[in-house]
């Protein structure tokens, strides 16, 4: 026969079977025996799987197979009853299949310490599975409801967890991190998670709590077996109140909530480009919460931070449509904190910085993306550029503040690809009116002056993206805008002009100084960035020296040269260069700050912060030591 | 390995077969010598001793030239040559009825056996064992001498035809010569006759195997399974195992396909065309098996279309005869009792409930009960006894009207909530589920032997308390009832030990004080559910009872089992009222008709049989199901029943007509549960496949056309819109549906093993 239907007891079989029993058997007489004991068997396990299909089970037991024997009058088989399958082993030599039967000691059973505990008892449970024969009370097609609350592990699980991530040692949170991030049985914890996260309206005076709760919000978000649901829309209200709310944590100077802030709205667009789609229009709400907040005076400045850096950390679309068109209006009530120069609005007016500071890096990356949505880059250095973009995010999230919102990068884009995207879509996703780059520069510039010019072009020609578009659209533009607008308002910012020093400060140091360290490595050396940023700002000196002509024809521009030198307490290192010795970064800033009575202990600290502040939005917190000055390397 | 039956039982089959042959004899003409046949035989055979031994042997002498002359007879009278056929029966001294001479042995015992193993069936299993051994073995030989000279012209070849007993190497080319005429037909045509090729297959395949040619018929096999339709795999298997005589023997399907005709219907002239193919050909070992093992119900018209064919075949021996569905059923609900919601005139109402049907009460029901009118379907009242209603029961009844103001419409477009009891904890052990009509309690049966009961509302279950402490409590007062409870058992379940095998069939008795459970162990029990004990254990089926359910009306309950028949009891009765047999294999369910005249019986032999309680009689067949059938239900109005199989699908019945009326497929395995929703619109099946499926029932009812030709000829044609019908699909959490039950107000109650 060409196919064998069953398994067939061979004859050989039956006579071993038979020796065994002491019966010598002829040939024929085994093979008929071997015949009708396959017949046997067969209508043995028929007639067991009868059995089966009324006890109304899929698996064919022991049980069923012994019911058929008896009601043949066979004799049952005993001894094979476990519920496990039998290990069925297989003797290399001599082809030898048998079921592995091992001795049992039973007295050292019957000695045993750790009783087995019995079988649980036999319940029933009733869940209401539809309602109306749709809506399922729970998902489908997973583990019953009575099962799935919460077990006795579970619950130990969450306790521990809880303990661990808002207790005190630093490392067993980092563990409990790790362990929210990737346990794949938490499911059913979610929602307790998620409560918990809520929590954060209650210990807004408490900023390293909200830094623990937020870094709970990014091991979840970041937790693939987390199918978080609606309970996005939870999530990122928390995560909105750390951005935008004056915490009561903020009213102490001393207090860093701006990292809390920047790492909060980095959390939101990670969130947002990994769970955006969960919820419809969540993109909306938070543009419209953010707005609400930059378009209320009343709100404190931090408030006002928040959302621009939100609104930052959400692409520069979110910058174009929202900020931009808002920043005439708000820009008056900027200036005022700015300009006044009283003892009093000391605080305020830092405040009032570290906001201009926020929205100058987002109108800038705004400029930036523009100008390079509008022309296609063609030359193959267009690397460059996105490099420089996307080289502050060596985070997965990094790819939002790159392309516009409707299409969220599964992941974000490293390279090249994530900027190509992001040059493609930038134009599709035009409801309103865009403002054409030129008038919007004009009108940024009217702001900023030439702080924004020197960083806007200071990329350009440092990415050695076509170089003469962008600068030379800058030389066209800003000479006439130099003499048409006023003095004053480009004046009316002379402090913040003063980062224009920085190449004056090269200078001094032409050999170290130049390149900024994340535009040397994402530059050509890509895949240096991410992985070795200290060796990149070691090659940055040398790497950066290409361009630095380029930036030098554009530095002259600046109008300031740094007239004296800073505080020598104010000291920190930016990219492995030897600027620290200098410190003439941003002097401006130091020159309102020391005269202001504020207590010299936030010099150092403060400052290093808010140097990062603006340029760090897009940066995790823990690359913060090594990128986040990539985008201030024009300072 | 069986008992010796029981006297009274024996009688009830007595009854039964009387009722069942004359239905066998309607068929094909050697048939209705059936019984004579065998009286015959031990004529000729010289008194050697059993009927059939005589004739077994073909050895040469009186009883072989006799056959030869029957033979002959036989001819002249199937050539219509009567009188030559009269003279040579005077001639040879034969006596009258001997006119269908095969009959003596072959046939004789067949048909025999046939009624015998369909209807003595676990009834004297010992004697019927030997009969059927006796007579197989004859059978078998005998049919291909007869066969072969049935319509052989040629007398010399019938005598050669008794000697060569048949070629087995010619099967094989009688087959494909068959295969080949069947493939060049008409397409109409094709259809129809193709359905020969199952049966044909098998008996040859038998025939072979019985003569010992074993390799022959291996290689029969081989060459031939595979066209076979793809639902006959589960018997083919069976078959392809079976390739010795002596395991013929045991082997029940076999008996069954050997012992019953496989009945076949075919259009008038398709059959004309096979019958003279069969006759140019001479080929003769294909007709005579079709004599002697088909039956073919020849119908005037239109051939029916392979979809059509399809729907209806399955079975294990083909379609239902049309004669077989032709009883009226009286399928209407009997008149509810009309009981006045205000409590007071109970002893009026009690009377009227007697179902006298003298009194036309002038007050009219409250409640609007649905009978308001005689329904002229429905039987009549006192058809069979139904027990009285008890003061309890018009309470129940009560709450069971005012509940239904309550109810909830449903539709296709209003479906209802579904709630999931789960049973966890169960470690596959779990085999039948049942909840009480008004939903407060739900049992279980397990493969561990026990039955466990829960209540499921915040009432506990109480014992009565015992004997002694009864004799404390003042019977006078009010509240008599609560104190004979003993608070202390309060328990939200109790577990009713006394099986001594897996536990398959439960049901509630419908006024919640009686449980009944039938096991492995081939008993039936009915347990009190005021004291939780056992009551009566009802003895009768000697193998394992697949399933049993109470009356709608209390007191009668059915129950089916692997003896392959049912039994009707009554609780107070030790010994069944009525058996049913008919079925070919195991009863896997029964159900009770809503009025209680009727209960149906699902069986492993892939049909459904309607039983009339009255007199025992099947009053249908239905057939068309693929595998076996393991959930019925009535639809509440009684008109329609659905059934499901582990082929998955869900079949709809119009019992008065007889026919099916709706196929809905969507489950993907097993079909534990059917239950239609309280008012009939929603149909809702669960599965083996973790999930509940919920049916448009108006609409799958209401599309019918029943037209009279359609009626009469049982020709249907059903549409494919299953999906249409689906209204939705709930998954379960990996748990399969064992039992389905709708509460009074139409909330629709699931019940499962979790199974991880």
């Amino acid at each position: 026969m060409s196919e064998r239907r069953f398994a067939e007891v061979s004859r050989d079989s039956v006579k071993l079977m038979a020796e065994s029993a002491g019966l010598e058997l002829g040939d024929e007489v085994a093979a008929l025996l071997a015949e009708d004991v396959c017949y046997r068997l067969r209508e043995a396990a028929q007639s067991s799987a009868q059995f089966m299909r009324h006890a109304k089970r899929k698996k064919l037991t022991v049980d069923d197979f012994n019911k058929a024997l008896r009601w043949s009058n066979v004799e049952a088989i005993c001894g094979y009853g476990a519920q496990d399958a039998m290990l069925f082993r297989s003797v290399k030599e001599g082809e030898l299949f048998f079921v592995e039967d091992r001795d049992i000691n039973l007295i050292e059973l019957a000695l045993a310490t750790n009783i087995p505990k019995g079988c649980a008892e036999t319940m029933v449970r009733a869940n209401v599975a539809y309602l109306d024969g749709k809506g399922n009370v729970g998902p489908q097609g997973t583990v019953p409801a009575a099962v799935q609350s919460l077990s006795d592990d579970l619950l130990k699980y969450y306790q521990q967890i809880t303990r661990a991530i808002l207790g005190e040692d630093p490392h067993l949170m980092k563990v409990a991190l790790q362990d929210l991030q990737s346990n794949s049985k938490i499911a059913a914890l979610l929602p307790y998670f998620v409560y918990v996260i809520s929590g954060v309206k209650s210990v807004s005076h408490d900023l390293e709590q909200l830094n623990r709760l937020l870094h709970m919000v990014k091991s979840l978000v970041q937790n693939p077996y987390l199918y978080l649901g609606s309970y996005v829309r939870s999530l990122v209200s928390s995560v909105m109140y750390c951005i935008l709310e004056p915490l009561a944590a903020s009213i102490n100077p001393l207090n860093d909530h701006w990292t809390l802030r920047d790492y909060a709205a980095l959390l939101l667009s990670h969130i947002f480009w990994t769970h955006g789609d969960l919820v419809s229009g969540l993109y909306r709400q938070i543009l419209l919460s953010l707005q609400k907040v930059l378009s209320d005076p009343v709100r404190p400045l931090c408030s006002h931070y928040g959302a621009v850096v939100g609104l930052h950390a959400l692409g520069w679309k979110a910058v174009e449509r929202v900020l931009f068109p808002h920043l005439p209006a708000y820009w008056a009530n900027l200036q005022a904190v700015l300009d006044d120069y009283s003892v009093s609005n000391a605080q305020v007016k830092a405040d009032g910085h570290k906001v201009y500071g926020a929205i100058l890096v987002a109108v800038e990356r705004l400029l930036k993306m523009k100008a390079l949505s509008l022309p296609q880059p063609a030359e193959g250095c267009s690397s460059s550029q996105p490099g420089c973009l996307a080289g502050p995010m060596g985070y997965r999230v990094s790819s939002p503040g790159l392309s516009p919102p409707p299409e969220p990068l599964a992941e974000a884009g490293l390279g090249i690809a994530s900027h190509l995207q992001a040059g493609g879509a930038g134009c599709q996703w035009e409801e309103w009116s865009p403002v054409p780059l030129p008038a919007m520069y004009s009108e940024l510039y009217s702001f900023f002056g030439d702080s924004l010019a020197v960083r806007f072009s200071t990329e350009q020609s440092f990415g050695g993206f076509s170089p003469c578009t962008p600068s030379h659209f800058r030389e066209t533009r800003k000479e006439p805008l130099g003499h048409v607008s006023n003095p004053d308002t480009t004046r009316k910012m002379p402090q913040l002009t003063a980062n224009l020093n920085i190449s004056p400060r090269q200078d001094g140091s032409p050999r170290t100084d130049p390149p900024p360290p994340s535009l040397a490595a994402t530059g050509s050396v890509r895949s240096l960035a991410r992985s070795s940023m200290q060796r990149s700002r070691a090659s940055s000196s040398r790497s950066g020296q290409r361009s630095i002509g380029l930036s030098r024809d554009v530095f002259p521009k600046a109008r300031f040269t740094s007239p004296h030198s800073g505080p020598p307490t104010f000291s920190f290192v930016i990219g492995g260069r030897q600027m620290g010795r200098r410190c003439q970064g941003r002097r401006p800033f130091q020159t309102i700050f020391v005269p202001t009575p504020p207590p010299p202990v936030v010099l150092p600290r403060v400052y290093t912060h808010k140097l990062p502040v603006i340029g760090r939005v897009c940066k995790p917190l823990r690359r913060w030591t090594r990128s986040h000055y990539s985008l201030h390397l024009p300072l | 390995n069986e008992s010796a039956p029981q006297e009274s039982e024996s009688n009830q089959i007595v009854s039964c077969s009387k009722i069942h042959i004359p239905s066998n004899h309607l068929g094909g003409f050697n048939r209705s010598n059936a019984n004579d046949g065998r009286l015959l035989s031990s004529s000729p055979g010289a008194g050697t001793g059993g009927t059939a031994t005589g004739n077994n042997k073909p050895a040469p002498g009186p009883p072989e030239e006799q056959q030869t002359l029957l033979a002959v007879l036989q001819f002249l009278k199937k050539s219509k040559l009567a009188e030559s056929a009269e003279i040579l029966r005077r001639e040879a001294g034969l006596p009258e009825d001997a006119l269908d001479p095969k009959g003596t042995d072959a046939s004789g015992s067949g048909p025999g056996l046939a009624a015998g193993s369909g209807q003595v069936d676990g009834v004297d299993a010992s004697s019927l064992l030997s009969r059927v051994t006796v007579s197989s073995s004859a059978a078998a030989q005998a049919p291909k001498k007869a066969a072969a000279g049935e319509d052989q012209p040629d007398v010399s070849v019938v005598l050669s035809a008794y000697s060569q007993q048949g070629d087995p190497s010619l099967y094989d080319a009688y087959y494909s010569g068959l295969k080949r005429f069947i493939e060049s037909v008409l397409d109409c045509h094709r259809a129809e006759l193709s359905q020969l090729f199952y049966p044909l297959f098998v008996h040859m395949y038998l025939e072979l195997v019985y003569n010992n040619n074993e390799s022959v018929a291996k290689a029969f096999f081989e060459k031939f399974s595979g066209d076979q339709e793809c639902y006959y795999e589960q018997d083919l298997r069976i078959l392809s195992s079976l390739t010795k005589k002596e395991h013929m023997k045991g082997n029940e399907t076999l008996l069954d396909f050997r012992t019953s005709k496989f009945v076949l219907r075919i259009s008038r002239d398709s059959y004309q065309l096979l019958k003279r193919h069969l006759q140019e050909r001479q080929n003769n070992q294909i007709w005579n098996i079709i004599q002697e093992h088909l039956y073919i119900d020849i119908f005037d018209g239109m051939p029916r279309s392979k979809s059509q064919i399809d729907a209806m075949s399955g079975s294990l021996a083909g379609e239902a005869r049309r004669e077989a569905n032709k009883a009226k059923v009286f399928y209407g609900l009997l008149k509810e009792p009309e009981i006045e919601l205000p409590l007071d005139d109970e002893d009026e109402e009690a009377e009227n409930e007697e179902g006298k049907p003298k009194k036309k009460k002038p007050k009219k029901d409250s409640m609007g009960s649905k009978s308001k009118k005689q329904d002229p379907n429905a039987p009549l009242q006192t058809r069979i006894p139904l027990p009285e209603l008890k003061d309890s029961d018009k309470l129940d009844k009560i709450m069971y009207m005012k509940e239904s103001t309550k109810r909830i419409r449903l539709g296709s477009d209003n479906l209802p909530s579904i709630c999931f009891y789960t049973f966890l904890n169960a470690y596959q052990g779990l085999t039948a589920v049942d909840v009480t009509d008004d939903s407060s309690l739900i049992a279980g049966g397990f493969a561990d032997s026990t039955v466990r009961v829960w209540s499921v509302t915040p009432k506990k279950l109480r014992k009565v308390k015992s004997a002694a402490d009864l004799n404390l409590i003042d019977k006078e007062s009010d509240d008599v009832l609560e104190r004979i409870m003993d608070e202390k058992t309060a328990s939200e379940l109790k577990i009713l030990y006394g099986h001594s095998g897996p536990v398959y069939g439960i049901s509630f008795s419908p006024d919640r004080n009686y449980l009944l459970s039938s096991s492995e162990d081939g008993t039936i029990r009915l347990w009190s559910l005021q004291t939780f004990t056992c009551l009566v254990g009802y003895k009768g089926h000697n193998y394992p009872v697949w399933d049993t359910q109470f009356s709608p009306y209390g007191y009668y309950f059915v129950s089916g089992g692997h003896d392959r028949v049912a039994r009707l009891w009554a609780t107070d009765h030790y010994q069944p009222l009525r058996i049913f047999a008919g079925h070919l294999a195991d009863i896997t369910c029964t159900r009770f008709h809503p009025n209680s005249n009727y209960v149906a019986t699902g069986s492993s032999d892939r049909t459904i049989r309607l039983w009339d309680v009255l007199n025992g009689n099947c009053v249908r067949i239905f057939t068309g199901h693929k595998g076996p059938i393991h959930a019925l239900a009535f639809s509440p109005n009684g008109k329609f029943l659905a059934s499901g199989a582990t082929d998955g699908r869900v079949l709809l019945w119009d019992i008065g007509h007889g026919l099916m009326v709706g196929e809905l497929k969507g489950h993907t395995d097993t079909i534990y549960s059917l239950r239609f929703s309280r008012d009939g619109e929603i149909l809702a099946s669960g599965s083996m496949d973790n999930t509940v499926r919920l049916w448009d029932a108006m609409k799958a009812f209401d599309d019918l056309e029943t037209d009279d030709f359609t009626a009469a000829t049982g020709h249907i044609h059903l549409q494919d819109n299953s999906q249409e019908l689906l209204l939705g699909t709930y998954m379960t959490k990996s748990t399969p549906v064992l039992h389905l039950h709708f509460t009074r107000r139409n909330l629709l109650l699931a019940a499962g093993a979790y199974n991880p």
